[in-house]
This record gives structure tokens, C-alpha cells and sequence, in this order.
């Protein structure tokens, strides 16, 4: 009935528009990979074409190598994510199950006290941070930024996961009750393992402002060890910034990790997204 | 059903007063209660407090002083230009986002939404790719496309014949503020996007097909039905976009530097806050200015959120289906 509606010239005119903002998102992402492997001066001439037999060069490649310490950063930025993320869930399911499957005194306050952090950001808190880290000597630590986007994280996380456990079927729960579960069971047994794709959900919402941030690294842990990816590579590229080869490799390298995680997980992503628990 | 369902928990309550303390329910929110607390609430608290002290530059310790800081961040003129211009600025970031983002982001949602389209799946990845980029990343790939050295953007430019209209236009003091809020909007125009295309696609079909039958088909279905429809939508992207930008910083750090040039004409709070904090040139850092500019941000985004919650979110009708 509708399909009438939808002619042929309609429809490349919709493609038509699609593709062009298509290019406008992508294109920028491409050419820097490309010209990441011209040598200079194809970068400079040609800086649309592919990389030929003549302009291919891996030269920045290798500058970044010699230079930075890339491989220690990406292992910080990936011991930062993975061990907030896991601690963001793990607590966040535990505080929602509390406020979602037990009526006590104060469940709404403890409710509304945990949502505030969804709209405050907590970078305004920044001042006190510092101070409270430099106090129990946990500048320049990886515990540090754990700590932070562990906190950062909760309180959308317990909102999301909440909403999620209110479907979570009462006769389940209760047959568990009779056969003699203990409430810590319940949980981990019998609830975690229904929720698992809201975690997902939670675990990619959590994921990419934690790999993204530059405030809390670049404040709380700049030294060379405790570096992030997102931090190194802002202070290469700061030092670099006449070496055209290594800046564009160099964004290269921070860029093909990410762009691979996404390929493989953006249906997850996406679906996540638009699944409703975040209207 | 409902009735039961009550009955059952008036029950479980009774049980629960007569039973010993149900420790299981402190055991489950004490780790998130007390990280939260800890690493987030009391340095909030603790920042509004700090914005009141200030240090005796004699004996380096702390004293309460009321609102002096409040004072000399309004009343110095040094001061009070420099926060009135990274309000300005940042109102002006703000605005940009919403204008362009908002408009693209429906029109790509309600492209995407059209149920004989082909190829649905791979321009949604693609058009949302950007967003899950860094903002390190994203500043510095428009800092080298728009660089003039590199010549991409003028030579793009000249293959259109318009090649008079380039300019360096990071590095001017008119240009800079807007081209910055548009990386931010190429950055993010995903998530309006799949927010809106979402709300789009859980509008139900009988509703549609209601509308179809009273004759309200293609431009006026879309302006009569669907966009009030997602009207709700729409509100929470901007208290979203408004939290955002309130508190943005890393863009504008990664593109100018923690001076915010070209003189200052990209500084928005974010950027005044953390030189206020840590200091740059030949001035000190100052905690207690730092934390009475973290407060007023604070304010403004409180406004923001109450305005929204109470005049906005209430007003505008909320469908059930």
C-alpha cells in the first residue's frame, strides 16, 4: 500500500542524500588512514589518491614505533576500561537489584540519590578529586581513573539495569526462595545470567567515554607510565606536529583498534542504543 | 492482579519487621553506595565548599571567606571578562549544536526509517562511526584537513570552483568558535540520530495506518504525526547536548591548546576552568577560583536540568501506547 508512494526517482534521491552525509562522516576517517602510508611528499601532492607502488611508506609507522611507547599506553587504556566496566556492572547490578527487588525504608530517596550522577557531570568535581587522590598517594595510578569511571559509570548503570530487573519474573525468584536459595544466589544464579543483554548494553554505553577521555588521564595520571591511549597520543601528536608522516600514523594506530571493536560490535551497539531502556 | 500483587507485598512487609535486619539489602548497595559517594558526591560537595576558602599566601593555609571569590570572579574586570566571554562562547557552542544537529539528525532518522529502504544497516554504521571516535582523534584529524599547509580542504575547494572561499578558518578569531561546534556536531550527530530513529520506528502502525485512512500521507503525516511524536525525544537529546556542552572541554583543548585561541575566542568553561585550576603562562594555578567557576558551571547545568524536568518534560505530552 505505502510502496506506491515510494517511486524510483524518490528513492535514488533518498540514497543520494544518505550517501552524501555517508561521505561527510566517513571520508575524513579514510584519508587520514591512506595518506598514513604515503611518503611526504605524496602526502603533499596527492593527498586524495590511494597510496601506489612509488608513495607507499611505512615510514611513520616506524617513527611512531621508535618514538612512543604506544604498546604501554594501549595495555593502560585497556586495564582502565576492562577492570571500570567490570566493577561498574558487577556493582551496578547488585545496587539495582537491592533498590528493584526489595521495598525498604528510603529505596526511593537511595534511588533518586544514585540518579543524580546521570545529569551532574562529575568533572565539576575535579578539585576535590585531585585532592582526595593526592591525600591517599593515588596520583599516577591506574586505581585512580579505575575509581573515577567506576563512579562516573554507576548511576546510569543502575538506572538501566533497574528498569531491566522489574521484568525479571517474581515466580522465578520466589520458586528459588522455596528451594532455599539464599538471596546472594538468587542474584548471581538465578538474575545476572537473565540480564546479560542489558549489561551488554551498559558495558558499551560505560565502554566509550572511559577509552575516549582525555580530562581525568591528562589530571590524574599523566606520568609516562600510567599514560592512556587517548593521552599519549595527544602528547605525540602535540610533539610531532611538523612530523606529517608519524602525526598520521600515529592517529592511524589510535583509530584502527576502535574502528575494528566497532565493526565487529555495532549491531550490539546500535541495537542497544535503540532498544528503549534509554528514551 | 494488581490488587494481589500488593496484598503480597503489604505481606512481605509485615514478614519483613518481624523478620532480623535483612543485611543482604545493605551487603547489595554498600560497593556502589560508597564508591559513588566517595570518588563522586563528596568531592562535588567538597568543590562547592573549597569555592568558598581561600589560602593566606603567609602561612599557606586555608581560611573561610565567604564570597570572595564569587566577588573577584564577577567584579575584577579581568575576571568577569574572561568568564562573561567563555559563557558567551560556550552559549554559542551550544546553540551551533542544537541548530545543525538537531534538523540532520531527523531528517537522516526519518531517511533511515523508511521501511523500503535499502542498505539501512550500513549507513547506520557509517554515519555513526565518528561518535565513537576521541575527541583527540576527531580534533586533530579537522586540525590537519583544514590546515592550510596540508591543502586538502582549498584543493577540495578549487575541484568546485569555490576555491576563494577557504580560509584558515581554526586559526581566525571570527571563524574559530563556529568551526569547532561543528566538529562537535560531525562528532556526534549519531547519537540524535539513532535517538530520533528510534522513537520513529516505535511509533506503531495503527496509528500510522489511522492516519493513512483519514488522508494524511507523506510531508503532512510526518509534520502532523511523527514529529510530535517525537517531540520527547528531541527534548532529551537537547538536556543531553546542553550537559554536554556545559562541560565540554576535550575538543577544544585537542584543536587550540588550554589557551583557547586564537585569543581566546574558543575559551568556553571548560577550558576557563582548567587554566583557572592548573595555572598557564606566567599565572599560578588557583584551586579556590577553579572551584567557584565549578560551581557556577554547576549552577548553569542545574538550571538547565530543572528547566527541562519541570517546564519542559512536563509539557510536552507523553504518548502511551
Amino acid at each position: 500500500m505505502s510502496r506506491a508512494r515510494f517511486s524510483l526517482p524518490r528513492s535514488a534521491a533518498m540514497h543520494a542524500a544518505l550517501i552524501l552525509y555517508t561521505i561527510i562522516a566517513v571520508a575524513p576517517v579514510l584519508l587520514i588512514i591512506i595518506n598514513s602510508f604515503k611518503d611526504r611528499r605524496a602526502i603533499f601532492s596527492h593527498p586524495l589518491a590511494l597510496p601506489g607502488p612509488k608513495s607507499f611508506s611505512l615510514v611513520g609507522y616506524q617513527a611512531v614505533f621508535s618514538q612512543g611507547s604506544f604498546l604501554t599506553y594501549f595495555e593502560n587504556s585497556l586495564i582502565v576500561t576492562v577492570v571500570s566496566i567490570a566493577l561498574v556492572l558487577l556493582f551496578g547490578a547488585m545496587a539495582a537489584f537491592a533498590l528493584s527487588e526489595y521495598r525498604f525504608r528510603g529505596n526511593t530517596l537511595m534511588g533518586l540519590y544514585l540518579a543524580l550522577g546521570i545529569m551532574i557531570p562529575i568533572r565539576l568535581g575535579t578539585i576535590a578529586i585531585l585532592k582526595l587522590m593526592v591525600a591517599t598517594h593515588l596520583v599516577d595510578t591506574l586505581t585512580a581513573l579505575i575509581l573515577v569511571y567506576t563512579a562516573q559509570g554507576l548511576p546510569l548503570a543502575i538506572f538501566i539495569l533497574s528498569e531491566f530487573m522489574h521484568g525479571v519474573s517474581d515466580d522465578l525468584k520466589n520458586a528459588g526462595r522455596i528451594d532455599g536459595l539464599s538471596e546472594y544466589r538468587i542474584f548471581f544464579r538465578l538474575v545476572l545470567p537473565l540480564i546479560r543483554p542489558a549489561m551488554a548494553t551498559v558495558a558499551v554505553f560505560t565502554m566509550i567515554p572511559i577509552w575516549n577521555d582525555l580530562w581525568f588521564p591528562l589530571i590524574l595520571a599523566p606520568s609516562e607510565a600510567t599514560k592512556t591511549v587517548t593521552l599519549g597520543a595527544q602528547m605525540f601528536l602535540g610533539q610531532f606536529v611538523t612530523n606529517w608522516n608519524a602525526v598520521l600514523s600515529a592517529l592511524s594506530l589510535a583509530i584502527l583498534p576502535v574502528l575494528i571493536l566497532y565493526l565487529i560490535f555495532s549491531r550490539q551497539l546500535i541495537r542497544g542504543i535503540t532498544s528503549g531502556a534509554v528514551k | 492482579m494488581a490488587t494481589l500483587d500488593t496484598i503480597d507485598m503489604a505481606d512481605l512487609d509485615a514478614q519483613a519487621t518481624a523478620r532480623p535486619r535483612r543485611w543482604h539489602i545493605a551487603v547489595f548497595l554498600a560497593p556502589a553506595v560508597l564508591i559513588y559517594t566517595v570518588v563522586m558526591i563528596l568531592p562535588l560537595v567538597e568543590t562547592l565548599w573549597l569555592s568558598l576558602l581561600r589560602v593566606d599566601p603567609k602561612t599557606n593555609t586555608s581560611f573561610f571567606a565567604g564570597l570572595v571569590n564569587f566577588q573577584t570572579l564577577f567584579g575584577d574586570p579581568r575576571w568577569s571578562a574572561s568568564f562573561w566571554n567563555a559563557l558567551r562562547n560556550n552559549v554559542w557552542f551550544f546553540i551551533i549544536n542544537m541548530v545543525v544537529q538537531n534538523p540532520i539528525g531527523v531528517a537522516l532518522a526519518a531517511l533511515l526509517s523508511v521501511p523500503t529502504l535499502k542498505g539501512r544497516a550500513f549507513y547506520r554504521t557509517a554515519i555513526f562511526l565518528p561518535t565513537i571516535l576521541s575527541f583527540v582523534i576527531v580534533g586533530f584529524i579537522w586540525k590537519l584537513i583544514l590546515s592550510p599547509l596540508w591543502g586538502v580542504a582549498p584543493s577540495l575547494l578549487k575541484s568546485v570552483g569555490l576555491r576563494h572561499l577557504f580560509h584558515p578558518w581554526l586559526g581566525m578569531a571570527d571563524s574559530a568558535l563556529t568551526t569547532v561546534s561543528l566538529i562537535s556536531v560531525w562528532q556526534f550527530i549519531g547519537i540524535p540520530m539513532m535517538l530520533i530513529y528510534a522513537a520513529l520506528l516505535s511509533i506503531p502502525d495503527e496509528v500510522l495506518e489511522a492516519a493513512e485512512i483519514d488522508g494524511i500521507t507523506g510531508w503532512s503525516q510526518f509534520w502532523k504525526i511523527k514529529l510530535p511524536l517525537i517531540l520527547p525525544t528531541i527534548g532529551i537529546i537537547s538536556i543531553l547536548t546542553f550537559v554536554g556542552n556545559f562541560n565540554a572541554f576535550d575538543l577544544i583543548y585537542v584543536t587550540q591548546g588550554a589557551l583557547a585561541g586564537p585569543n581566546f575566542s574558543t575559551d568556553i568553561l571548560g577550558t576557563f576552568l582548567y587554566r583557572t585550576f592548573f595555572g598557564y603562562q606566567l599565572q599560578l594555578g588557583d584551586p579556590n577560583m577553579g572551584a567557584a567557576i565549578a560551581t557556577v558551571m554547576f549552577a548553569i547545568i542545574l538550571v538547565g536540568v530543572c528547566i527541562y524536568l519541570f517546564g519542559v518534560q512536563r509539557r510536552l505530552r507523553r504518548y502511551q501506547f
